[in-house]
C-alpha cells in the first residue's frame, strides 16, 4: 500500500540551482540598470526623478521580499529532503499538528512585512502620484495627449504646434501631461521617464514626468488597442532647453495646420506613420476631443460579409504611414 | 440523501415540520444530510442570493449611469410615475396571491391552489403588459436605450426585472399543469416552494427598483 | 435565411486555421467513427453522456480540461515562436491572426482548462471526502457540465466558422463594441461565457449547498478536509462572483446587439465602469481557482508527510479570510487608470494583506512535512514544486501590488511573468497533483510513476526557463501582446522564452505518455483496496472506483481524519470493523437533460452571434420545452437491492481483509 521513493540529494540540487539562476537572473538586470550606464529600454535605466523614484521602489520591496522568500524556499527545500521517508535519522511525530508559537511566528511575519510594505504603498502612492507636480517652483511644459488609431497626437498648446508620433521636451522642466483618447482605451507609457497612465475617450487623465538627462527614450502604447497595436510607437527626445526652443521655432514656421479637418483626416486608422509636426493648432482643440464634442476616431472599415475587419499592411484601408 | 428520504414519510407536505426526525432538520452533520426539503430550499435560496447580485451590477450600472443623459431626457421628464404605481400594486397584489397559493397547497385545496395561481399569473401579465407598454412609449418618443447611457442603464435593470417575471410566469403556468396532472406529490410542492420564494424575491427587487428608478429619480 | 453566415465564413483563404481546422476535424471523426464502429455509443451515453454520477461528471470536467489544455497551448506555441521571429520582421502571423490566438489562450486557459479541472476535482472528490452519495443536485451537476462543455465548443467553432475575438481574454470597451470590433469574433467570446458561465454558477450553487447541507453524520464543520473547505470557499466566490460576469458581459451584449450605450464612446457611455465590474469579478476569479488547488497541495502534503496537516484551523481560517478579501483587491488590476493616490494606495494594502493568509498556508504546509516521512510521489513533486513557484509568484504579486512599482510594470511582460508564475505555480501545479493523487480512485489504477515525474521535470524546469526570461523583458520595457518588435535587448530573452515553452511541450507529451502506458499497463498498479497512498479521508474508504452509491452504509464520523482512526483502529485490533446492515439505496437515475440543454444552448449562442433569429427563437423554444420534459418526470430515482449493496461491499472488504493480513504477515 505504501511507496517507498526515494528523491536522491542532487536533484534537490537541481531545484536550488533553478531558482537560484531565475533569482540571479532577475537581480542582474535591476543591478545593470542601477549603475546607470548600462542604456536599454527599460524603466530600470531611470531617465528623470519619476522612474527612479519608482526604481528605488522597486528594488527595496524586492530586496524585503527576497529576504523572507529565500529562507523560505531554503527550508522548504531542506525539510522536505531531511524528512524524506528513508532518513531515519529524523524524527517522525505525527501528533505534531499544532504549536502555539509557530502559529504566531507564521501569522505574525507575513502581517510585519506587509505592514511594512503597506505604509511604504500608502506614502510612495502619494509621493508618486502622477497627477502630482514635480517642482512647484518650476513652470511645467503643458502636453495634450491624444491616443488615436494608431498614432500619437502631442498638442503643446502653450507654444500652438503639434507632433504625431514623436515628443520633445526639455531636459530639467517638468512636464505636465493632460492625456485622453479619440477612440479606445489606450496606455501612454516612456518606460525610462517613469509611470504609465491611461488614455481614455471622454477623459482626461494627468501625469507628470521630467527628463533629468538628454536623450533619445522610446514609448510605447500599453493596451491592446487594435491590429496597429505593435506599430503604435513614438520616440522621446529630451533635448537642451535651447534645442528645444529652437524646435519649437521651426516647427511654426512650417508644416500643416491642425484645425478641425486636420484632426477628422486623423480619425482614420492608420499605422506607422512617421514623426510630422503641424505649425499650428486650433484652440482648445484637445478641450473639444476630451469632452466629445468632436466625433471619436473611425472603427475598421467592414469588409467581407461576415463584417469581419480587414487590416492589412498596405493597402486601401491605409495602415501605411502619413496621410 | 436516501438513508434520510427512507425515514421521511412519502406525502410530507411543504410546510409540516412534524414529520421531520429533529436530529436531521439541520443538515449540519449531526444526523447526517439534510432531507430533500431542505436542501432544495438552501439550494434556491443561494440561487436566488446570486441572482440578487446580478441585479445588483445592473443598480451600479444606472447609479453610475444616472447623470449621463447625452443632452436627452431624464427620469423627471420620462417616468409616469401612476403608471409604475398601478403596477406595484399588480405585482405586490400577485405576491398575495401567491401567498394564498402556498397555504392553499399546504391545505392540499386543489380549486384554491388554481385559481389563486391564476390570479398571481394575471396580475404578473398585468403588470408585464403595462411595463411594454411604458416601454414601448418611451421608445416613440424617442427616450429608447439608444438615445443616451441613463435610458440604457434603465432598460437593462427594469427590464432584467421583466425577463425574470417572464420567465417567473412560465414556470407559474408549468407549475400550475404539473398540479393539475399529478397532484401535490412531494417533489411537485418543493418546487413549488422554490417559485413561490423566486416570485416573492422578484417583488423586493421591484421595490428596490420602484424606489431608486423611479421615486429617487424623479424626485432629483 | 442564415443570418449574417455565408461560406465566406470559412477561412479558405487563410492556410493557418484552415489546416488546424481540417486536421483536428479529422481526428475527430476518425475518433467518433472508431466509437460508432466499436459500438460504444450505447455504453457512452448510458454511462457518461447521460448520467448524473458525480465521479463521472467530475472525470469528464477533467478530461475537457485536458482536451482543452492541448489546444491552449498550442496558441501559447505559436505566440513564443511568432514573437521569437518577429524580431525586426512581420514573423508569420498577421496582427488579425496573432490577436485572435492571445485573445483565445487567455480565455480557454482560463475558461476551459483551469475552471473545469478544478471544478472537476472538487465534484468528483467533495461529496466522497464528506461521506455523502453525491452532490446536492445530481442532475443539475450533469447541466452545468454540459454547458461548460457547449461554451468551449463554441470557442473552438470559431476557428472554423468566423473568427475569434481580437481583443484580449477580457474585451475591454470600447475597443470590444460594435463600432471597433464589428466582426462576429467578441460575439463568439461572449456567447460562450455567458454559456458556460450559466455551467459553472449551477455548479457553485450545487456545491455549496452539498458542502453546507449533506454531510455524514458527525462531520462537523471543523471535522471537514481542509480540501471541502477551499471548495466551500471557492464555490461561495463562484455564486458571489460570477453573476456580476454574467451582467457585465450582457450589458457589452447588449451595446453590441441593440444600440446600448453602456460602454460606447457616444451618448455618455463609461469605459472604465466596465473595467471596474469585470475586475470586480476577475480578482476573485482567480481565487476561485487558487482555493481548490490549495486544498488539493492541503490533502497531497498531509498523505505523503504520513502527518494529519499542521494547523488544522489557522488554514480554515485563512481560507476564509482570502474569500472575503478577495473581493476587496480588485483596483490593483488597473492603478494606472488615474485613480488618485487615496485610492490606489487602499488597494494596494488590501492587495498586500491578501498575502498573509497565503503565506500562512505556506508555512503551514512546511510544517506538516516537519517531522513527518516523506513520501516523494508524483504528486509530492508537483506539491513541493509548486510551494517553491508560488512563494515566487507571490512576490511579484506583491511586487505589482505596489502602486508606483505598478505604474512602470502594468502590463507589461513581467505582469505575464506574474500570473503565469501564480496560476501555473498553483492552478496547474495543483490539478495535476490532484490528477494524479485521486487518478487511482478514479480508475482502480495508478499512473506510471517514472514517466509522471519525468513530464513533472519537464513542467518545472521549462516554466522557469519560459518565463523569468518574460520577468526581465518586461522589466526591460516590453509590453505584454507585441506582434512585432525593434528592441534587440529584448530578442535573446524572448528567444529562450520560446525554449522553455518547447521544454513544457516535452512535459505535455511525457504526460500524455504517462496516459497511454499507465492504461496499457494497468494490470500492473491495480489499486485493489482502494487505498493507495496510506490516504487519511474518507474518499480512500471506498472501493476503486467507488460504486455508484459511494458508500455502502453512510460513515459515522468520530473526529478529524475519520478514515485514518478507522485505518488505525482495524490494524490494532487485527480485524475490520463488523459488517454493517445493508438497505436498499435510492439512486438518482440518469437524465439526458443536460446534454439537451447544452445542445441548445449552443444553437442558440451560434444563432444570436451570426444573427440567425428564428434558430435562436426555436432553441429557446426547445429550451423551454426541455425544462418542461424534465419536470414532468415522474420517477426521478431507482432503488439498488441491498443484495446488490452487500455484494459490492463485501468484495472490498474481503479485498481490505486481505491486506490486513498481509501487514501483519
Amino acid at each position: 500500500m505504501m511507496l517507498r521513493n526515494l528523491l536522491p540529494a542532487p536533484r534537490l540540487r537541481i531545484f536550488t540551482a533553478v531558482h537560484g539562476a531565475s533569482v540571479l537572473a532577475l537581480l542582474c538586470s535591476g543591478l545593470a540598470g542601477c549603475n546607470g550606464h548600462a542604456w536599454y529600454p527599460g524603466s530600470l535605466d531611470s531617465a528623470g526623478p519619476v522612474s527612479s523614484g519608482e526604481r528605488v521602489i522597486l528594488l527595496d520591496s524586492l530586496a524585503i521580499m527576497l529576504a523572507i522568500v529565500v529562507p523560505t524556499i531554503v527550508c522548504i527545500l531542506i525539510v522536505a529532503w531531511w524528512y524524506r521517508a528513508a532518513n531515519r535519522r529524523s524524527l517522525y511525530d505525527p501528533t505534531w499538528t499544532y504549536s502555539g508559537r509557530i502559529e504566531l511566528l507564521v501569522w505574525s511575519i507575513p502581517a510585519l512585512v506587509i505592514l511594512f510594505l503597506g505604509g511604504t504603498a500608502w506614502i510612495s502612492s502619494h509621493d508618486l502620484d502622477p497627477a502630482k507636480p514635480l517642482n512647484p517652483d518650476r513652470k511645467a511644459l503643458e502636453i495634450q495627449v491624444v491616443a488615436l488609431d494608431w498614432k500619437w497626437l502631442f498638442i503643446y498648446p502653450d507654444q500652438h504646434i503639434a507632433s504625431i508620433n514623436r515628443l520633445l521636451t526639455p531636459v530639467g522642466t517638468p512636464v505636465h501631461f493632460r492625456l485622453t483618447s479619440a477612440s479606445v482605451m489606450n496606455v501612454f507609457f516612456v518606460p525610462q521617464l517613469g509611470s504609465e497612465i491611461y488614455a481614455m475617450n471622454g477623459m482626461v487623465t494627468e501625469l507628470n514626468l521630467q527628463a533629468d538627462r538628454s536623450g533619445t527614450f522610446p514609448g510605447l502604447a500599453a493596451q491592446i488597442n487594435g491590429d496597429g497595436f505593435s506599430d503604435m510607437r513614438f520616440d522621446t527626445h529630451a533635448v537642451s532647453p535651447r534645442e528645444f526652443s529652437e524646435w519649437v521655432d521651426a516647427v511654426q514656421t512650417d508644416g500643416p495646420t491642425l484645425d478641425e479637418a486636420a484632426y477628422r483626416l486623423l480619425l482614420k486608422q492608420s499605422a506607422r506613420v512617421a514623426p510630422y509636426t503641424y505649425r499650428d493648432v486650433a484652440p482648445k482643440l484637445f478641450e473639444a476631443i476630451a469632452s466629445r464634442q468632436l466625433p471619436s476616431g473611425e472603427g475598421p472599415h467592414l469588409t467581407p460579409i461576415t463584417g469581419s475587419p480587414v487590416t492589412q499592411a498596405s493597402g486601401p484601408i491605409g495602415l501605411t504611414g502619413g496621410e | 440523501m436516501s438513508t434520510s428520504d427512507i425515514a421521511i414519510p412519502p406525502s410530507s407536505s411543504v410546510l409540516d415540520l412534524r414529520s421531520v426526525p429533529p436530529s436531521e432538520a439541520t443538515g449540519h452533520g449531526e444526523g447526517g444530510p439534510a432531507p430533500k426539503r431542505i436542501v432544495v430550499g438552501y439550494g434556491f435560496w443561494i440561487f436566488l442570493l446570486s441572482d440578487i447580485i446580478m441585479f445588483s451590477a445592473f443598480f451600479a450600472s444606472f447609479a453610475v449611469l444616472g447623470s449621463a443623459t447625452a443632452g436627452g431626457p431624464g427620469a423627471a421628464q420620462l417616468f409616469d410615475l401612476r403608471n409604475v404605481q398601478i403596477e406595484t400594486a399588480c405585482l405586490l397584489l400577485s405576491s398575495v396571491c401567491c401567498g394564498i397559493a402556498t397555504l392553499a397547497v399546504e391545505q392540499r385545496y386543489a380549486l384554491l391552489t388554481q385559481l389563486a395561481l391564476l390570479a398571481t399569473g394575471v396580475l404578473g401579465a398585468a403588470f408585464l403588459i403595462l411595463e411594454v407598454r411604458e416601454f414601448a412609449s418611451l421608445i416613440a418618443q424617442g427616450a429608447g436605450p439608444s438615445r443616451s447611457a441613463f435610458l440604457s442603464s434603465f432598460f437593462a435593470l427594469v427590464g432584467c426585472h421583466g425577463a425574470h417575471i417572464t420567465a417567473g410566469l412560465l414556470w407559474l403556468g408549468t407549475m400550475m399543469a404539473q398540479f393539475y396532472a399529478k397532484g401535490f406529490r412531494a417533489d411537485i410542492c418543493r418546487r413549488y416552494f422554490c417559485f413561490s420564494l423566486f416570485w416573492h424575491a422578484l417583488d423586493i427587487i421591484w421595490v428596490a427598483i420602484f424606489t431608486i428608478v423611479y421615486l429617487i429619480g424623479v424626485r432629483s | 435565411m442564415l443570418g449574417k453566415l455565408t461560406w465566406q465564413a470559412i477561412p479558405f483563404d487563410q492556410p493557418i486555421p484552415l489546416y488546424s481546422a481540417a486536421v483536428v476535424g479529422m481526428m475527430l471523426l476518425a475518433v467518433l467513427l472508431w466509437v460508432a464502429v466499436k459500438g460504444y455509443v450505447p455504453y457512452l451515453w448510458r454511462e457518461w453522456i447521460t448520467s448524473v454520477d458525480h465521479k463521472r461528471i467530475g472525470v469528464m470536467y477533467c478530461a475537457l480540461a485536458l482536451l482543452m489544455l492541448l489546444r491552449g497551448f498550442i496558441d501559447a506555441l505559436m505566440m513564443r515562436s511568432q514573437q521569437a521571429f518577429a524580431f525586426h520582421a512581420a514573423g508569420y502571423l498577421p496582427p488579425e491572426h496573432y490577436n485572435q490566438i492571445f485573445s483565445a489562450h487567455g480565455t480557454i486557459m482560463i475558461f476551459f482548462v483551469a475552471m473545469p479541472f478544478m471544478v472537476g476535482l472538487m465534484n468528483f472528490v467533495v461529496p466522497l471526502q464528506l461521506g455523502v452519495r453525491d452532490v446536492a443536485f445530481p442532475t443539475l451537476n450533469s447541466v452545468g457540465f454540459w454547458l461548460t462543455a457547449a461554451g468551449s465548443l463554441l470557442v473552438n467553432v470559431s476557428l472554423v466558422v468566423g473568427e475569434f475575438s481580437r481583443v484580449g481574454w477580457l474585451p475591454y470597451p470600447p475597443l470590444s463594441g460594435i463600432q471597433y470590433s464589428p466582426g462576429v469574433g467578441v460575439d463568439y467570446y461572449l456567447w460562450a461565457l455567458e454559456i458556460s458561465g450559466a455551467g459553472t454558477l449551477v455548479g457553485g450553487i450545487n456545491l455549496v449547498t452539498t458542502i453546507l447541507k449533506t454531510r455524514a453524520p458527525g462531520m462537523r464543520y471543523m471535522r471537514m478536509p481542509v480540501f471541502c473547505w477551499t471548495s466551500l470557499a471557492s464555490n461561495l466566490l463562484m455564486v458571489a462572483a460570477f453573476p456580476v460576469l454574467t451582467a457585465t458581459l450582457a450589458m457589452l451584449l447588449l451595446d453590441r446587439y441593440l444600440d446600448f450605450h453602456f460602454f460606447t464612446n457616444e451618448a455618455g457611455g463609461n469605459a472604465m465602469m466596465f473595467v471596474n465590474l469585470i475586475w470586480v469579478w476577475g480578482h476573485p476569479e482567480v481565487y476561485i481557482l487558487a482555493l481548490p488547488a490549495f486544498g488539493v497541495f492541503s490533502e497531497v502534503v498531509s498523505t505523503f508527510s504520513g502527518k494529519p496537516l499542521f494547523g488544522y484551523r489557522s488554514m480554515v481560517a485563512a481560507t476564509m479570510t482570502i474569500c472575503v478579501l478577495s473581493f476587496m483587491v480588485w483596483l490593483h488590476h488597473f492603478f494606472t487608470m488615474g485613480a488618485g493616490a487615496n485610492v490606489n494606495g487602499f488597494f494596494g494594502i488590501m492587495s498586500m494583506i491578501i498575502a498573509v493568509p497565503t503565506g500562512v498556508k505556506i508555512f503551514n504546509w512546511l510544517f506538516t512535512m516537519y517531522r513527518g516521512r516523506v513520501r516523494f510521489s508524483v504528486a509530492m513533486h508537483w506539491a513541493i514544486g509548486f510551494m517553491v513557484t508560488f512563494v515566487i509568484g507571490g512576490m511579484t504579486g506583491v511586487l505589482l501590488a505596489m502602486p508606483p512599482a505598478d505604474f512602470v510594470m502594468h502590463n507589461s511582460l513581467f505582469l505575464v511573468a506574474h500570473f503565469h508564475n501564480v496560476v501555473i505555480g498553483a492552478v496547474l501545479f495543483g490539478a495535476f497533483a490532484g490528477y494524479n493523487y485521486w487518478f487511482p480512485k478514479a480508475f482502480g489504477f495508478a499512473l506510471d510513476e517514472r514517466l509522471g515525474k519525468a513530464a513533472f521535470w519537464c513542467w518545472f524546469v521549462g516554466f522557469y526557463v519560459a518565463f523569468v526570461p518574460l520577468y526581465v523583458t518586461g522589466l526591460l520595457g516590453m509590453t505584454r501582446r507585441l506582434q512585432h518588435y525593434d528592441q534587440p535587448q529584448w530578442h535573446p530573452w524572448i528567444l529562450v522564452a520560446g525554449v522553455g515553452a518547447l521544454i513544457i511541450l516535452c512535459g505535455i507529451a511525457l504526460q500524455a505518455a504517462q496516459l497511454v502506458v499507465s492504461i496499457r499497463s494497468r494490470q500492473r498498479r491495480t489499486d485493489r483496496t482502494g487505498d493507495p497512498w496510506d490516504g487519511r479521508t474518507l474518499e480512500w474508504a471506498t472501493p476503486s472506483p467507488p460504486p455508484l452509491f459511494n458508500f455502502a452504509v453512510l460513515p459515522n464520523v468520530k473526529g478529524e481524519e475519520p478514515y485514518w482512526g478507522m485505518k488505525r483502529k482495524a490494524i490494532t485490533a487485527m480485524q475490520l470493523s463488523p459488517e454493517p446492515s445493508y438497505e436498499p439505496i435510492e439512486v438518482p437515475r440518469n437524465s439526458a437533460t443536460g446534454i439537451v440543454t447544452a445542445f441548445l444552448a449552443f444553437v442558440l449562442g451560434f444563432a444570436l452571434i451570426w444573427h440567425i433569429w428564428w434558430m435562436a427563437a426555436l432553441a429557446l423554444v426547445g429550451a423551454y420545452a426541455t425544462f418542461v420534459v424534465f419536470a414532468w418526470r415522474d420517477v426521478a430515482e431507482s432503488v439498488l437491492p441491498a443484495e446488490e449493496v452487500a455484494r459490492i461491499d463485501r468484495a472490498n472488504r474481503s479485498a481490505r481483509a486481505l491486506a490486513l493480513t498481509e501487514m501483519h504477515a
